[in-house]
């Protein structure tokens, strides 16, 4: 018989076993790896420093601005895109797929797998796989950003509508409404803010993502990054970055606005 | 006119969470339903607009069972019955006038309700309805805007509007300070004569049972302890609802 004493007992012990086994976990992989922890955060500053004197856009740079905006703009496009077409493929599936609003058992573990499988392959995979039928184009990356916000965003609507959506449905359905009727004038509405708002995060972190697609497929901000990197121009890669930097930071200065006024 | 017959339920196995539930109501009456957490009140509630289904008995408004309705049926019998929460459970960021209207969807096309296509007739009846519920000023505010009270009162309304012959409200009053759980009870109680409606509330609050309500109906592990007029209702008979649980439960 399982007393309460016990059972705290058990639980306290699971916990310091948990935290032995990560302990054990990194020493072991730092040995396989002859990774020097130490080493490695001693030579952090260096790196730092090494980016600080090589990396430095001078009065030279300022040259390759209009380009590196110019293909920043399309990479942000692209960002964008690709994540809004993601959401909304990614609301009528999670509708499909939550507990509240779904089909049967079936059909919710079925949108559960694919969400999981989109969202588990990594980006550089996806890319690299729809190159070979896509070949180097912007449509290349537009469809890998597109893949993976997608299960990313069936996974996150699918928690909100559970979340937030289950108790004014159950006053619709209530009501005598049908059930698109409770999906339009309930959930939707009701879910609305969050949905934005994971859209919005789902933008940002898609325009970085964005810039490292695009040095696999050749397209936008991530193949100028490439050409100057490897063409040893270091002051013009770092004028990249610097914009991407900018542009990642109004993004997020600018979505943080959007939530405020929304939420 | 309200008829459950031998109503029970079980969600697990051998653990009843009603047994033999039986009882009438007439239209024009206000029934309380009290018991101690975890009795079944909220399982009766949800029985009756077939929110939980139940296992066994008859559920029998004006002479038809809601039990054997199918799916259109069950529509038609949900829109003849309001439902009122503990938490509201409006649409917060709608305004309040469309949460009112809300409670016309049972009777609207697919196709109108999705895009929220309402009369003027509808309008106007959602407009009086806030005005009855004292909430005329706020038909364009949000809901998220209000106070628990008013909220409480935007879900009568919603409820109103469905033309209901049955109000269900599961501890209605829960979330609210006194004086909101006054006005809320009144109004309940009020809108039962004027439009001679049933309604069956659960509460916590047996001073507000025994004041508003015309019936009080007690509950114990899922059976029926008592069925009495609020008026003759004895302390006696109330100390042995919640007593008995309290020995039982440390038994
Ligand atoms: N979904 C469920 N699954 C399993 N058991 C449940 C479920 N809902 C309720 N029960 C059980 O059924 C019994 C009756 O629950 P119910 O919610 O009807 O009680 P209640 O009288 O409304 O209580 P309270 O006053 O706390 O709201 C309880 O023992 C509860 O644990
Ligand atoms: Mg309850």
């Amino acid at each position: 018989m399982q007393t309460p004493v016990n059972y705290l007992a058990r639980k306290h012990w699971k916990q310091t076993g948990i935290i032995a086994l990560i302990g054990g976990i990194y020493l072991l992989s730092s040995y396989v790896l002859k990774f020097d922890g130490l080493g490695g955060v001693i030579a952090i500053p260096k790196a730092f420093a090494w980016l600080g004197i090589n990396f430095r856009p001078t009065a030279n740079s300022t040259q390759y601005l209009p380009s590196i905006w110019q293909k920043l703009l399309g990479t942000v496009m692209l960002a964008i895109a690709s994540t809004v077409v993601a959401s909304i493929i990614a609301i009528f599936v999670a509708i499909l797929g939550s507990k509240v609003t779904g089909g049967n058992s079936i059909i919710q573990t079925i949108v559960r797998g694919i969400a999981s499988f989109f969202r588990n392959i990594p980006l550089v995979a996806w890319a690299m796989i729809l190159l070979f039928s896509f070949k180097q184009s912007d449509f290349t990356g537009f469809l890998a950003l597109l893949l993976m916000s997608v299960g990313y965003l069936i996974r996150a609507f699918m928690e909100i509508i559970e979340d937030e959506a289950s108790e004014t449905m159950l006053a619709l359905k209530a009501t005598g409404a049908s059930y698109f009727q409770v999906i339009f004038q309930a959930v939707i509405p009701q879910i609305m803010p969050s949905l934005i708002s994971w859209i919005l995060y789902m933008i940002e972190n898609n325009v970085r993502d964005a810039t490292l697609v695009g040095i696999l497929t050749g397209t936008g901000i991530g193949f100028v990054f490439d050409i100057y990197y490897k063409s040893f121009r270091f002051d013009a890669a770092g004028m990249t970055v610097l914009s991407i930097i900018i542009v990642v930071i109004v993004l997020e200065l600018l979505s943080n606005q959007i939530r405020k006024v929304i939420l | 006119m309200l008829e459950v017959k031998h109503l029970e339920k079980s969600y697990q196995k051998d653990k009843p969470a009603l047994t033999d539930i039986n009882f009438s109501v007439e239209p024009g009456t206000f029934v309380a339903i009290i018991g101690p957490s975890g009795a079944g009140k909220t399982t009766i509630l949800r029985s009756l607009n077939q929110l939980i289904k139940d296992d066994g008995g008859q559920i029998l408004l004006d002479g038809g069972d809601i039990r054997t309705a199918n799916k259109t049926q069950l529509r038609h019998y949900r829109r003849q019955i309001g439902m009122v929460f503990q938490n509201y459970n409006l649409v917060e960021r709608l305004t309040v006038i469309e949460n009112v209207l809300h409670g016309r969807l049972g009777y609207k096309s697919t196709l109108a309700g999705v895009f929220g296509r309402y009369t003027e007739e509808e309008k106007q009846e959602a407009l009086t309805l806030l005005k009855k519920v004292g909430l005329e000023e706020f038909a364009l505010q949000r809901c998220s805007d209000l106070s628990g009270g008013q909220k409480q009162r935007v879900g009568i309304a919603r409820s109103l509007i469905q033309h209901p012959k049955i109000i269900l409200c599961d501890e209605p009053i829960a979330s609210l300070d006194p004086a909101s759980s006054q006005t809320v009870m009144q109004l309940l109680k009020d809108l039962t004569t004027e439009f001679n409606i049933i309604c069956i509330a659960n509460l916590h609050q047996i001073g507000l049972a025994k004041d508003y309500a015309d019936r009080i109906i007690g509950i114990r592990h899922g059976k029926m302890v008592f069925d009495e007029d609020a008026d003759t209702l004895s302390e006696e008979i109330l100390e042995t609802l919640y007593d008995q649980n309290a020995t039982e439960e440390l038994g």
